[in-house]
């Protein structure tokens, strides 16, 4: 889809070809950042690109104006080649006021594209944001030199474009960042269309408000003929379409595709589906995706707290629904003593951990995967559960799928493990043939298992372990769970030393032969050697596009990248043992790394840190090669000392 | 749910083959009892109850009862019933637990499950002490009571479960007695009968370790002073010789002897559809008044949030359609990849 310029004219500039670029938009978090980012983004993907987002904004809704804690951004990445990360560093950025620029200057790239609103560089925004009193960095000959900085009247600019419109200055004053996405649009060929069409929709359509959605386009416009006629700018980009598989796409969030995954599960299993959770950072946009989804037998429960939403959603699981409960890591652990008791119980359910910076309240809107041996072993006495975690935001779709699907097959919670730069980041998604998913096989019984007696609810199946789940509702097969040790076979209330110690067993046993449904570990790069980089969660962009560059660079690295963390892939001993050094980079303090060596008495390098953010790609290069290194001179020095 | 006639139960039928392990005297086993013969009288299916409970001595009681049963968490019953109700509001849902686990651990639950108005019929068995850990104070326990945990007294002031559940604004509220087993069936057939969520409160007796906690209000020399029974569109009368009755004075309750000019007249008539004497006549305490009896409170019009919930899932399917997967995937802005 070629760009559609409002006019001609302004292509007198021959633009020039990039792999990829990282635009970076910023402002107050009243500035409709996100919404601007969003809009590129889709145009972008729209256009072709592949495209991966990082929206970055802070906990505060409004925070004062103007302040440095009040900024909001959002970052996408559009490439014409496969990328896996919204990128390290910026190469043009937007900033809509003086603490957008202070706060974000540091990630742009020496010589990159800075685009301010020179209308917020006062006296006192500059003061508000803490800049030593008198300076301003639009005077500052070292800023001007260091980077390509385009000051622009952005604020003035919009209200004379829109003089004409008759509305209000507050009106006219929101449509600013309409402006800078335009001018931006321009920089880099964007069609104005899908933003437009979107503007109509949401203002004119959806809200009622068709003059406020002609306003906006309005701005929109003028900004992008501002770019083209103003030939303020020396240079316009191109970022050809990147080559993907051929089917039909659409831009999708890490919540998003969690949501639509999760209704497809209970689809392909012909179940309605209960979620039940309680309003939290950053999950709160799965019940706002699903509570819209009744029409799919999508029952969503706002509970009164988390430990009422796990609960109900055991009891929904009881009575036979696909149960879903979901949260982030304060709520995990809340939720903790109730997933034993399902745990106990033998019940399918998926518990959702949209994982964020901790510990306590930690940094609600920064991204962590620091919650992995609290789903592992935040329990209770010896309570295993499944766990598995989306590699990003269009994976949780299929990972969604496979959660009930393990759930079912083992009878058993299984916890899903994503975080904040999955849930809120975006890519394009390949959009599945749904016929082609294939059904979640779920059965209840209706029969008695135990003529003339009381029904034995937990009378397994020889080869999963997995409990029959027999629902209220069916005459015969009455029966009751209980968090109390129960008898194998009959469920009955039991002390006997002997048959605890098997149900323990059991219940782990049954967990681990759930690996029969988990496909092999596969690698990316040399299928043995020196270097394995292996990888869960949201750190799958940074670690997989930093061992391919390391491969660029001659050095022999592979990756690969656990989708499923307990149990794991049956050859992830096999795997590990083909190479001699193996790393894990994780944004906790080594949490696989404790699982792996427990597991498999193997050493593993750790390369972690707790930023809030994800790794930077050239940080993984420089640390990969910084352990190749280390370990060839040890291994050099081992065959002296041996020689 | 089969097609077929409902078949005639009897208390047997409710019976499991555990052995029941209270202490022997204890309360529960005449509600138990009271339980097993009034759910032969109900238009239920023995499939479609489910019993849930919390933790606590009361708690076993799923263990006892021939149907469905949860025998969950400390405190957290009222929400895995809510989940029960969730997924099929068809079924019976009963919920059996002590004052420690719906007013303490399980307070915030209790009240949250009754504002809903869940479909659940709560029985409240209320010793005011902690039994299963051996006989600390509840929140039921009167100021000063003297217990393992305080030695001194208590400095915790009670709450009032019925006032709890009139102020929640649970639609059906009522009180019985473990030992009265025919007034405590008579309160159950009505709160089956009510839809939404029927609390009530069971005076239950703890014989180890709060033994006649409440025997001004089952004993025959004392109840007749200390209990009155509600009827409604009655006047408020009670007494051994049914002498006494409550007015009104100003905005207060008052007990007052009949004659001298006092006649039942002057008597409050009990309306149980009226709310705000609800609340007055819960507060009517031992031994400054009589403590009522039966059935409190009914509000019969608001709908139970099950039904409301399945109402709203037939809205969706009548505006949207009954949900087209491929067209859910494909919302939005996509766009299509030629090979």
């Amino acid at each position: 889809m070629p760009p559609e310029a409002p006019a001609s004219g302004g292509a007198s500039i021959e633009p020039t070809v990039r792999e990829q670029m990282v635009v970076r938009f910023c402002g107050d978090s009243g500035d409709g950042m996100q919404l601007t980012g969003g809009q590129f983004t889709t145009s972008s993907a729209l256009f072709g690109n592949d495209i991966a987002t990082f929206p970055d904004f802070p906990a505060e809704i409004r925070a004062p104006r103007g302040t440095t804690f009040g900024v909001s951004g959002f970052q996408v990445q559009f490439a014409s080649t496969e990328i896996y990360t919204p990128g390290d560093m910026v190469n043009a950025m937007v900033a809509m006021n003086p603490a957008a620029l202070k706060t974000n200057l540091e990630d742009v790239e020496p010589g990159g594209i800075v685009i301010v609103n020179e209308d917020e560089f006062t006296k006192v925004n500059l003061r508000k944001c803490g800049y030593d009193e008198g300076y301003n960095p639009l005077e500052d000959d070292e800023f001007l030199t260091r980077y390509r900085v385009f000051p622009i009247p952005m604020s003035r600019l919009t209200r004379e474009s829109l003089t004409d419109s008759g509305m209000g200055a507050k009106d006219v004053d929101r449509c600013r960042n309409m402006y800078a996405l335009g001018i931006v649009s321009w920089l880099f060929g964007r069609s104005l269309d899908p933003t437009i069409d979107f503007l109509n929709d949401y203002f004119g359509t959806q809200k009622k408000k068709p003059e406020i959605a002609d306003l906006n386009i309005s701005a929109l416009k003028s900004g992008y003929f501002f770019g083209e006629t103003a030939e303020l700018f020396p240079v316009r980009y191109e970022v050809a379409p990147a080559p993907q598989n051929p089917g039909r796409y659409r831009r999708i969030s890490g919540n998003e595709a969690t949501v639509l995954g999760f209704v497809t599960a209970a689809r392909k299993a012909k179940k309605n589906l209960v979620y039940a959770s309680y309003p939290i950072t950053p999950a709160s946009d799965l019940i706002h995706g699903l509570s819209r989804l009744k029409h799919f037998g999508v029952k969503t429960f706002q509970a009164e707290d988390e430990i009422a939403a796990v609960s109900a959603a055991i009891g929904a699981a009881f009575a036979g629904d696909f149960a879903l409960t979901g949260t982030s890591g304060p709520g995990l652990a809340l939720k903790s003593e109730a997933v034993g008791l399902a745990v106990m119980y033998e019940l399918p359910m998926v518990i959702i951990d949209v994982q964020r910076a901790g510990p306590a309240t930690g940094m609600p809107t920064k991204t962590e995967q620091a919650d992995l041996l609290q789903a592992m072993y935040g329990r209770t006495s010896e309570s295993p559960v499944i766990i598995v975690a989306p590699a990003g935001p269009a994976d949780c779709f299929d990972v969604a799928v496979q959660a009930f699907r393990l759930a079912v097959h083992a009878m058993c919670p299984v916890i899903f493990l994503s975080d904040g730069y999955i849930a809120n980041g975006a890519e394009p998604w390949l959009i599945p043939d749904v016929e082609a998913i294939p059904p979640i096989e779920v059965t209840h019984p209706d029969v008695t298992n135990n003529e003339g007696g009381p029904y034995l609810p937990y009378v397994r199946d020889p080869d999963t372990l997995a409990r029959p789940w027999p629902i209220p509702g069916t005459p015969g097969l009455e029966h009751r769970v209980g968090g109390l040790e129960k008898q194998e076979g009959t469920g009955n209330v039991s002390y006997d030393p002997d048959n605890h110690d098997h149900m323990c067993r059991t219940r782990a046993e049954k967990v681990q032969r759930a690996a029969a449904l988990i496909p092999p570990l596969t690698v990316r790069g040399p299928e043995s050697g020196e270097l394995l980089v292996l990888g869960w969660g949201g750190t799958y962009g940074s670690i997989t596009t930093a061992g391919d560059e390391l491969r660029k660079q001659g050095l022999p690295v592979a990756t690969a990248h656990l989708r499923h963390l307990n149990p794991f892939p049956s050859n992830l001993r096999a795997v590990l043992d083909r190479y001699e050094t193996i790393v894990i980079p994780e944004i906790n303090f080594g949490q696989l790394r404790t699982l792996i060596r427990d597991r498999f008495l193997i050493d593993v390098v750790g390369i972690n840190e707790m930023k809030g953010r994800m790794f930077r790609v050239e940080e993984l290069v420089t640390k990969c090669r910084a352990i190749l290194k280390e370990r060839s001179g040890q291994a050099a020095a081992g065959r002296k000392r041996h020689a | 749910m089969p097609d077929t006639a409902l078949p005639t139960y009897k208390a047997k039928d409710f019976t499991t083959d555990q052995e029941v392990r209270w202490c022997p005297g204890c309360g529960d086993y005449a509600i138990l009892a009271a339980v097993r013969k009034t759910l032969p009288k109900l238009q239920t299916r023995k499939e479609d109850y489910v019993f849930v409970s919390g933790i606590g001595c009361a708690a076993r009681f799923p263990y006892y009862m021939n149907t469905y049963g949860m025998h969950s968490i400390h405190g957290r019953a009222p929400a895995f019933a809510t989940g029960v109700k969730l997924a099929n509001p068809q079924l019976d849902v009963w919920l059996a637990s002590g004052d420690g686990d719906l007013l303490s651990i399980g307070g915030n639950h209790t009240m949250h499950m009754m504002r809903r108005n869940l479909d659940i019929n709560v029985l409240l068995f209320n010793n005011r002490i902690y039994g299963l850990t051996k006989g600390q104070y509840s929140p039921t326990s009167e100021f000063g009571k003297k217990t393992k945990s305080t030695p001194m007294g208590s400095l915790d002031y009670p709450v009032n479960p019925l006032q709890l559940a009139i102020g929640t604004g649970c639609t059906f509220v009522a009180r019985s007695i473990d030992v009265d087993m025919k007034h405590l069936e008579a309160v159950m057939l009505a709160a089956a009968a009510h839809r939404g969520t029927a609390f009530i409160e069971i005076y239950q007796d703890c014989n180890i370790f709060n033994h006649q906690a409440f025997f001004y209000a089952s004993q025959k020399d004392t109840k007749a002073d200390a209990t009155i029974e509600l009827e409604h569109g009655k006047p408020l009368i009670f007494g051994a010789d049914r002498e006494k009755g409550i007015r009104f004075r100003g905005t207060k309750l008052e007990v007052v002897t009949l004659g001298n000019g006092i006649s039942e007249s002057d008597l409050v008539v009990h309306d149980m559809h009226d709310h705000g004497l609800a609340f007055l006549l819960a507060q009517m305490t031992h031994p400054e008044f009589p403590e009522i009896r039966g059935i409190l409170f009914q509000d019969t019009e608001r709908k139970p949030y099950d039904e409301l919930v399945h109402e709203q899932l037939e809205q969706a399917v009548e505006a949207h359609g009954h949900g087209d997967l491929h067209a859910l995937l494909h919302e939005g802005d996509t766009w299509e990849v030629t090979g």
